[in-house]
C-alpha cells in the first residue's frame, strides 16, 4: 500500500516551508493557501500533507505550538525554525536550477 | 538549535506519546472540521458536508499511521509488539524454545567463560604504569635461541651505554625464608630481589613506608625489605608499627621499610617480599657477562619502538660477544612486550581452547537456525497468509530475526550464569595460570556476551530467513496438502547447514583427538626413575647461615634418621628430580679433549645429589660406581654424567677416568674425575633426554634441596612421620611442595590434561548437537515425504530399498561434511603443533578414529528416521492427504 503523492516528496516539503515563511499556519490552510496561490492547480491531500509536516517537524525545520485560531478553536501552527530557514534557501535553489534545467530542455524541442 | 529542536522532539514523541497521540488527532479532527465548515458555507446540509469532507480526506487511520511512522520511536513501538508476538509464540512451543535456550546457553556460556580467561591473562594490560613503554629484554644467541636469562655484567653495560630506554631495572625470583617466631611457623616465600628502580617503574607506589632508594641497593647498605600487602596482613596482622623494624629473613635482621598496594602483583601473585638486588648478590656476579641469571625489564624512551631498541641492544651485546670470544657469552639480545613475556607459555592453549569454543557455539547457531527451518515449514501456511494480508517480507523476516534473538537473549542469559560457574572452576583447577588473581567477569566480559547473544540471534534468524521467498509463500497457499514435492530449497537449507555443522565437529573431533592422544604420550612416556611410593619435598636453610661441614653433617644426620623410620626403603637428596624441568647448567670442557674452536661451548644439566640418590630413585648405574660416603667437601672432585652427555660427547671411547673441567663449586674451573655413567632421566615427561651431569650434595655447596622417600606402603601417608623427624632435627626448618613422584608427573602434564579434556568435552558436545541435527532433518524431510514414499510401496519398492534410499539421504550431508571437516582439520592443526608432545599433527590414526565415530553416530541418528520410513504403510500414508 504506497502513500498516495501528487506531488513529489521535496517538491512538497519546499511549498509548505514557503507557505509558512512568512508567518505561522495550521495544516488547513497551509493546504488552502498552497491550493489558492497555485489557481487551484496544486491539491495537496491530507494523506500527504500530515506526515509531510511530522516528517519536517522531526527534521528540526518547523516547529508546532497550539494557538487559537480567529474563529476561537484550538489548532496546531506551524512557524519555520533557524534551520528551516536556511533549508528553505537551500530548497529554492535547487528548485530553480532544476525547473531552469527542465524548461531549457522542454524548450529546445 | 536544530538539535535541540530534534531533541525536544524525541523526547515529546517518546515519553508524551500518549499526548503526541491526542494531538494527531485533534489536529485532524480540526481538518475535517473545516473542511466540513466549508462545504457548509457552500450550502450542504449537516450530513452532506460531513460525507463530501470525510470521502476528500481519506482513511483517517491510514493517515494517522503515516504521520506516526515519521516519529522518531514508531520502531520502538513495533519492535515492542514483535517481541511480545515472540515471546507468544515460543511459550506455545515450550520443549522447542527450552531446547534451543539450553543448547545457546551451552555455546554462549563455554564463550563466555574462555573470554573471561583470555581476556583477563592475555589481553588486559598488566596494572602499571606505561604497560606500552614496557618491554622484558632477553639475551639471545644468533640462530640458536631467544628468551635467555641475562647476565649482571651485560645489563650493566646495557644501562650505561643503551640509548633507547629511559631507565632499566633488574630482578631476579627467589625464595627467602621467614625464621619462626612465638606465634608463626617458619615459612619460605616467593620473592623478587630487584634494582631499587624496578617497583617505581612498574608504577607502583608504597601503601604504607617507602621504596626502595638508591642507596638501599648497594651490598654495603643495611639489609632492608618491602612486604606484600597479602604478607603484611596475613603474617603480621596488619600491624602499621611493624615499619622501621626488623624481622629475620634468612636468619638474618632485615629493616622493613613498606608494604606494597594491595592490588600489584608482578610478576604475579605468589611474591610476597621484595629485597634490593644489589645488596643481596655479590658485587662479582653482577660484572661478569658469562653467568645468567637476571630477568630484565626496560622503560623504552617515548617514540622508540622494540625494534629500534632491539638494534641499540644488538650492538651492545656484539661488542660484549667480540670482548668476550671465550664462555657462555651471548651475541644478541630479543625484547618482547612486558605482557608477552609473561603470558607467551600459555597463549597457545588458551587461544586453541577459544577457538574450539567459537566451534561450538558455530555448531549451536547452525543446530538452532536448523530447528528454526523446521518451524518455518511448519509454519508455511501461516506465513503464505500473513504475506497475502498484506505483511510485507521485511516485516515477516523482522519477526523472525526478533524471535531468534529472544532465544539468544535467554540462552545469553543462562549461559552468563553457566559462565560463572565455569570461571569459578577454571580459576580453581588452573591456578598455575599467570595473573590468575585478575580472572573475573567485567565490562568487557558483559559487552562480549551481548555481542555473541546478538551475532547467534541474527545468523539463527537469518538463515531460516533466506530459505523461503516469495515464490515459495504463494506455492505454499496453493500446495494445500500436496506435500509430495514441497519445501525443496528448506530441504537443501537445511542439508547445507548440517554439512557445515558436521565439518566443524570433525575439526573439533581431531583437534581433541591430538591432544588426549598428546597427552596419553605424556603420562605413558617413563621419566626414567622410580615414580610409585616415592614421596618428595623441599627443605631450604638460609643461603650462607651454615658453613659446608655444618650442612653435610645436617644432611648426614637427616637421611640417617629418615631411612631409619619404619616403612622408608630408601632416601636421598636431590637439587632437581626428574619431571621439574631445569634449574641450573653449566658449560665445561674435556681435559683429555683437544681445544674447541672458538665461541664452542659443551653445556649440560647441572644436578646434585647424595650417595644414595641413584639407589633410592632406581636409576640404574650402567657403568662405573656412584659417589662414596667420602667423596665429600674438599674431595669433591668426582663426577658421574648421563649417558647422554657419554653419546654426545665421547663418541666411541669410554668416558670413565676422563676429566670433565667446570666451575662448579667455585669461579675458578675446577678438574673432576668421571667415575660413572648413570641411565638418562627425562626433564619433562615426553621430552627428549638431554646432557646432564650429577655433583656430590656433600660437598656442601647446596643449601636447598629435595628430599625423596621411597616407601613400602602409601608414600602419602609417611609424609606426617617425615616432617616430625625434620623438626627434631631442627624446628626453624620449613618443608615446602610434599608431593609424590605421580604427582609431579601429573602436574607436568597437567596443562595437556586440562586442554584435551576441555576440547573433548566441546567435541563431545557438538557431537552430540550434529547427531541431533542429522536426525531432526532426516525425521523432518520423511515426514514431508510420506505420500511420496507411501506411493513408492503401494507400487512395489521393497522395504530395503526404500531403508537404502532414506538412509543415504541422510548419509550424504554427513559425508561431505566428514569429507570437508577432515581437509579443514589437516589445515588448521598445524597451528596446534606447540602443543602437541610425540605426537604430529596429521597422525592418521586420530583422523581415522574421527572418521569412524562420526560414521557410527551419524548411521544411528539417520538410522530411526530410515527404519520408520521403510516401515510405513502405505495406505496410512496415502491418507494423509
Amino acid at each position: 500500500m504506497g502513500k498516495p503523492s501528487d506531488l513529489v516528496q521535496g517538491t512538497l516539503d519546499l511549498l509548505i516551508l514557503k507557505t509558512i515563511s512568512l508567518e505561522p499556519k495550521h495544516g488547513w490552510a497551509i493546504a488552502k493557501r498552497i491550493q489558492q496561490i497555485s489557481g487551484e492547480v496544486l491539491q495537496v491531500q491530507q494523506g500527504s500533507l500530515y506526515p509531510a509536516l511530522h516528517r519536517l517537524e522531526q527534521q528540526g525545520w518547523i516547529r508546532a505550538k497550539w494557538a487559537e485560531t480567529d474563529t476561537g478553536r484550538n489548532a496546531k501552527f506551524y512557524s519555520l525554525t533557524a534551520a528551516g530557514r536556511t533549508q528553505l534557501v537551500t530548497e529554492q535553489e535547487n528548485w530553480s536550477r532544476l525547473s531552469g534545467a527542465i524548461n531549457l530542455v522542454v524548450q529546445e524541442s | 538549535m536544530r538539535l535541540l529542536d530534534k531533541l525536544r522532539m524525541w523526547g515529546h514523541t517518546l515519553f508524551g506519546r500518549r499526548t503526541a497521540d491526542a494531538e494527531l488527532n485533534q489536529e485532524l479532527r480540526f481538518h475535517l472540521d473545516e473542511q466540513i465548515a466549508e462545504n457548509r458555507a457552500a450550502g450542504m446540509n449537516e450530513r452532506e458536508a460531513r460525507q463530501a469532507a470525510l470521502r476528500l480526506f481519506g482513511n483517517p487511520t491510514v493517515i494517522r499511521e503515516h504521520a506516526r511512522e515519521t516519529w522518531s520511536w514508531q520502531w520502538l513501538e513495533s519492535l515492542a509488539r514483535d517481541t511480545r508476538q515472540g515471546i507468544r509464540r515460543l511459550t506455545r512451543a515450550p520443549s522447542f524454545a527450552l531446547t534451543a535456550i539450553v543448547v545457546l546457553a551451552l555455546g554462549i556460556g563455554a564463550n563466555i567463560a574462555l573470554f573471561t580467561v583470555v581476556n583477563a591473562v592475555l589481553l588486559k594490560p598488566l596494572p602499571v604504569a606505561h604497560p606500552d613503554r614496557l618491554v622484558r629484554v632477553y639475551e639471545a644467541r644468533s640462530n640458536e635461541f631467544q628468551d635467555n636469562v641475562v647476565a649482571g655484567g651485560c645489563f650493566a653495560r646495557w644501562q650505561a651505554e643503551a640509548r633507547s630506554f629511559v631507565q632499566m631495572g633488574i630482578m631476579q625470583e627467589t625464595a627467602y625464608n621467614l625464621a619462626s617466631t612465638a606465634a608463626q611457623m617458619p615459612e619460605v616465600v616467593h620473592a623478587e630481589a630487584a634494582s631499587w628502580n624496578t617497583l617505581p617503574m612498574l608504577g607502583v607506589h608504597s601503601a604504607i613506608g617507602r621504596l626502595f632508594t638508591a642507596d638501599d641497593d648497594r651490598p654495603a647498605a643495611n639489609a632492608t625489605v618491602i612486604l606484600s600487602w597479602g604478607l603484611w596482613k596475613r603474617r603480621y596482622g596488619g600491624d602499621p608499627s611493624l615499619l622501621g623494624r626488623t624481622i629475620l629473613v634468612d636468619a638474618k635482621p632485615y629493616t622493613v621499610v613498606g608494604v606494597l598496594p594491595a592490588w600489584f602483583h608482578y610478576p604475579d601473585a605468589r611474591m610476597q617480599l621484595w629485597t634490593p638486588l644489589y645488596h643481596e648478590r655479590p658485587h662479582e656476579i653482577m660484572q661478569v657477562y658469562a653467568s645468567h641469571n637476571f630477568d630484565v625489564v626496560g622503560e623504552l624512551r617515548p617514540g622508540v619502538s622494540i625494534a629500534q631498541a632491539t638494534a641499540d641492544l644488538n650492538t651492545i651485546q656484539r661488542q660484549i660477544r667480540l670482548q668476550n670470544p671465550d664462555g657462555p657469552v651471548n651475541d644478541a639480545v630479543n625484547l618482547r612486550p612486558i605482557l608477552d613475556g609473561q603470558v607467551r607459555d600459555v597463549k597457545a592453549g588458551l587461544y586453541a581452547l577459544f577457538a574450539a569454543t567459537g566451534c561450538l557455539l558455530l555448531i549451536a547457531c547452525l543446530n538452532i537456525a536448523n530447528l528454526l527451518v523446521a518451524r518455518a515449514a511448519s509454519r508455511g501456511r501461516e506465513t503464505a497468509i500473513r504475506a497475502a494480508l498484506g505483511g510485507s517480507r521485511v516485516q515477516l523476516i523482522r519477526a523472525q530475526i526478533i524471535e531468534s534473538l529472544i532465544l539468544s537473549a535467554a540462552g545469553g542469559t543462562l549461559g552468563m550464569v553457566l559462565a560463572y560457574g565455569a570461571v569459578q572452576w577454571l580459576v580453581h583447577v588452573r591456578a598455575d595460570l599467570p595473573r590468575v588473581d585478575t580472572i573475573h567477569i567485567d565490562g568487557a566480559v558483559a559487552l562480549f556476551t551481548a555481542g555473541c547473544v546478538a551475532l547467534c540471534g541474527l545468523m539463527a534468524g537469518v538463515l531460516p530467513a533466506l530459505a523461503s521467498n516469495d515464490r515459495e509463500l504463494v506455492r505454499a497457499l496453493q500446495e494445500s496438502s500436496r506435500s509430495a514435492g514441497a519445501g525443496r530449497s528448506r530441504a537443501r537449507m537445511r542439508r547445507l547447514l548440517l554439512t557445515t555443522e558436521v565439518g566443524l565437529t570433525v575439526v573439533l573431533l581431531v583437534a581433541a583427538g591430538l591432544l588426549l592422544k598428546s597427552y596419553n604420550a605424556m603420562r605413558a612416556s617413563s621419566l626414567g626413575c622410580a615414580t610409585r611410593g616415592v614421596l618428595t619435598m623441599s627443605l631450604s636453610q638460609p643461603r650462607g647461615m651454615k658453613t659446608p661441614e655444618q650442612l653435610v653433617a645436617f644432611y648426614d644426620d637427616l637421611f640417617q634418621r629418615i631411612r631409619q623410620i619404619p616403612g622408608v626403603r630408601a632416601a636421598a637428596g636431590t637439587t632437581l628430580l626428574p619431571g621439574q624441568g631445569r634449574n641450573e647448567d653449566d658449560t665445561f670442557t674435556i681435559r683429555e679433549h683437544p681445544p674447541l674452536p672458538k665461541g664452542q661451548l659443551l653445556d649440560a644439566a647441572t644436578i646434585f645429589i647424595d650417595p644414595g640418590y641413584f639407589q633410592a630413585m632406581q636409576i640404574p648405574l650402567v657403568a662405573g660406581r656412584t659417589f662414596y660416603s667420602n667423596d665429600r667437601l674438599k674431595r669433591a672432585d668426582k663426577v658421574i654424567i648421563s649417558q647422554e652427555l657419554a653419546r654426545e660427547y665421547f663418541k666411541g671411547e669410554g668416558p670413565l677416568g676422563k676429566h670433565i673441567v667446570a666451575s662448579i663449586f667455585s669461579p675458578e674451573p675446577a678438574t673432576f674425575e668421571i667415575i660413572g655413567v648413570v641411565a638418562d632421566t627425562r626433564e619433562l615427561p615426553a621430552a627428549d633426554p638431554r646432557p646432564a651431569f650429577y655433583f656430590p650434595l656433600l660437598a656442601g655447596s647446596q643449601s636447598s634441596i629435595t628430599l625423596t622417600v621411597r616407601t613400602i606402603v602409601d608414600p602419602a601417608a609417611m609424609a606426617e612421620p617425615i616432617k616430625q623427624v625434620i623438626a627434631s632435627i631442627d624446628s626453624n626448618l620449613p618443608v615446602a611442595d610434599v608431593m609424590t613422584m605421580d604427582e609431579i608427573v601429573g602436574h607436568a602434564a597437567m596443562e595437556t590434561s586440562f586442554e584435551a579434556t576441555l576440547l573433548a568435552v566441546f567435541s563431545a558436545l557438538s557431537l552430540l548437537l550434529a547427531s541431533v541435527g542429522l536426525f531432526g532433518v532426516l525425521s523432518f524431510l520423511v515426514t514431508q515425504r510420506t505420500t511420496e514414499i507411501g506411493v513408492r510401496i503401494a507400487l512395489g519398492a521393497r522395504r530395503g530399498e526404500v531403508l537404502r534410499m532414506v538412509l543415504l539421504d541422510g548419509l550424504r550431508p554427513a559425508i561431505v561434511g566428514l569429507v570437508l571437516g577432515l581437509v579443514i582439520a589437516a589445515g588448521v592443526t598445524r597451528f596446534m603443533q606447540s602443543l602437541l608432545v610425540n605426537t604430529r599433527p596429521l597422525d592418521l590414526r586420530v583422523y581415522a578414529v574421527v572418521g569412524a565415530v562420526l560414521l557410527a553416530v551419524a548411521a544411528v541418528a539417520c538410522v530411526i528416521p530410515a527404519w520408520t520410513a521403510s516401515r510405513l504403510d502405505p495406505m496410512q500414508a496415502l491418507r494423509t492427504e
